[in-house]
């Protein structure tokens, strides 16, 4: 469905991205781990046209996605790392942001209540400013808006970044119910090993720009790649790494 | 580094920034009537919220100068000609000049500190990514209120700051309320009047401009927002006092 072929991005002298090829099926819930700094958000970045590769590509159903970035565009949601709410407008006018260019305001509006209903929140956060929200609430208020337009496919960037274990593990329950009841194709990037065993069907790790590892959650624990094992053990490892365009 | 190369970088740069500013510039203007609601609040919030600092600015200003011209005009025995000279200063040059800054000093900040927290919190991205043009939502409803929006606040500054120059000349200066009026409009010519809101027109788009391309291309959180709203401010301030040169030159 979703496929990445050769991405490679650099700025100035360090390379973020050497040669990316990854493959997504329809339905399937990929998640991308990796350290700081080893390129997981410029790879999402790429995919979702706000970056633009140095080489390589993105296809969308067979064909690159720069042909078809409009298309692809109204199919999707995004889950951004601080949920990345429009301040200025009213909670329910976030979620019903794309749908207010479709359909009549009241429409709309119940619409945007019904999906904060799905994510925890009750109608009276509707009329609340983003400023007004606790975190965890922001977070859930980014997840309704990102599912509001029932996406075919859904990023989340760093959905637990900033959450509480509880908080974290809610958002993760959320959005595995939602990928399994929508049946859309999820890409998830995270360093957080509780999401990916929550979220993945599939886990690709990247370091140093590079895929260096993918396989399923099962095969995380059975890895012999010393580099994934010390990642999903939590172990200290040697900072200064990585190649340098 | 060898001075030469310096220099070449510095206008290769230059250039480069003009070309994209007018770019950038150009579409922002083109998407006009995008997203109507948007405008109106802007104009709001641009025009109307600008209306209080803008009429203080001009009523002292108009004030000061009636002081000015009448203790100058004195040494010459030219006291009398305060009414024309504080309706023609205010018209042609002080009205625009000193709205424009005070809409630069209030409104190019909050614009590139709105943008630029927009930008470094993925607000914009997050257009992006629903679909929606950042230029026509974010910048094109800002830069057409500040273009409707200022020549008014120029003519409204005009109409107040001579009002300040007759305060001052009836309670202070001894004139004839009816003479000073009387003398305020038969000195000023339409080309004044309509001159001076021509350059209010262009002080609002370098206004909104500055703070639209700084808020828009901030970057490095908050620190990053802080310089925006800087450079917002002095590229402004110094836009119009230079646009201003440029335009009296071409006028007059």
């Amino acid at each position: 469905m979703l496929a990445v072929r050769g991405l490679s991005k650099a700025y100035g002298a360090k390379r973020v991205l050497d040669g990316v090829d990854l493959d997504l099926a329809e339905g399937e819930s990929l998640v991308v781990i990796g350290g700081s700094g080893t390129g997981k958000s410029v790879l999402l970045r790429c995919i979702l046209g706000l970056e633009t590769p140095d080489a390589g590509q993105v296809l969308w159903r067979g064909e690159p996605l720069a042909g078809q970035q409009a298309a692809f565009m109204d199919g999707f949601g995004m889950l951004f790392q601080n949920a990345a709410l429009f301040d200025s407008l009213p909670v329910w006018r976030n979620v019903a942001f794309r749908l207010l260019r479709t359909m009549p305001k009241t429409q709309a509006r119940r619409i945007a209540i019904d999906k904060l209903a799905r994510v925890g929140l009750g109608p009276e956060v509707a009329d609340l400013y983003p400023a007004e929200l606790s975190g965890g609430m922001r977070k859930r208020a980014g997840l309704a808006r990102a599912i509001a337009a029932d996406p075919k496919v859904i990023f989340f960037d760093e959905p637990t970044t900033g959450l509480d274990p509880i908080r974290a593990a809610a958002i993760n329950a959320l959005i595995r119910g939602i990928v399994d009841e929508t049946g859309a194709t999820a890409i998830t990037i995270t360093h957080d090993m509780s999401s990916v065993r929550s979220i993945a069907d599939r886990v690709a790790l990247l370091d140093c720009g590079r895929l260096r590892w993918q396989g399923s959650v099962a095969g995380l624990d059975s890895a012999e790649d010393d580099y994934l094992r010390d990642f999903v053990a939590g172990r200290a490892r040697p900072m200064a790494r990585g190649p340098q365009a | 580094m060898n001075p030469i190369r310096l220099t070449g970088r510095a206008a290769i740069g230059l250039t480069r920034m003009t070309g994209q500013v007018t770019i950038f510039a150009a579409r922002g203007l083109a998407r006009v009537g995008q997203h109507p609601a948007e405008l109106a609040r802007q104009v709001v919030q641009i025009g109307w919220l600008s209306l209080p600092v803008v009429g203080l600015t001009a009523l002292f200003t108009g004030a000061a100068l009636a002081l000015q011209i009448h203790s100058g005009g004195e040494r010459f025995q030219a006291g009398d000609v305060v009414p024309a000279i504080v309706a023609i200063g205010m018209a042609r040059e002080l009205g625009p000049v000193l709205g424009g800054l005070m809409v630069a000093a209030r409104v190019a900040s909050a614009i590139a500190a709105e943008l630029g927290t927009m930008r470094v919190t993925e607000q914009i991205d997050a257009l992006v990514t629903l679909s929606t043009d950042p230029v026509g939502w974010l910048v094109s409803p800002r830069l057409w209120a500040a273009l409707l929006c200022v020549p008014m606040l120029v003519g409204v500054g005009d109409v107040i700051g001579i009002m300040g120059g007759w305060l001052i000349g009836v309670n202070a200066l001894g004139f004839n309320s009816a003479i000073y009026l009387s003398n305020s409009w038969a000195y000023l010519e339409s080309w004044d009047v309509v001159s001076g809101l021509l350059k209010g027109a262009v002080f609002g788009l370098i206004v909104a401009l500055s703070g639209c391309w700084f808020g828009m291309t901030a970057a490095g959180g908050a620190a990053g927002v802080g310089r925006a709203t800087t450079n917002a401010v002095v590229a402004a301030s110094v836009g119009i006092l230079a646009a201003n040169f440029a335009l009296t030159g071409l006028f007059f």
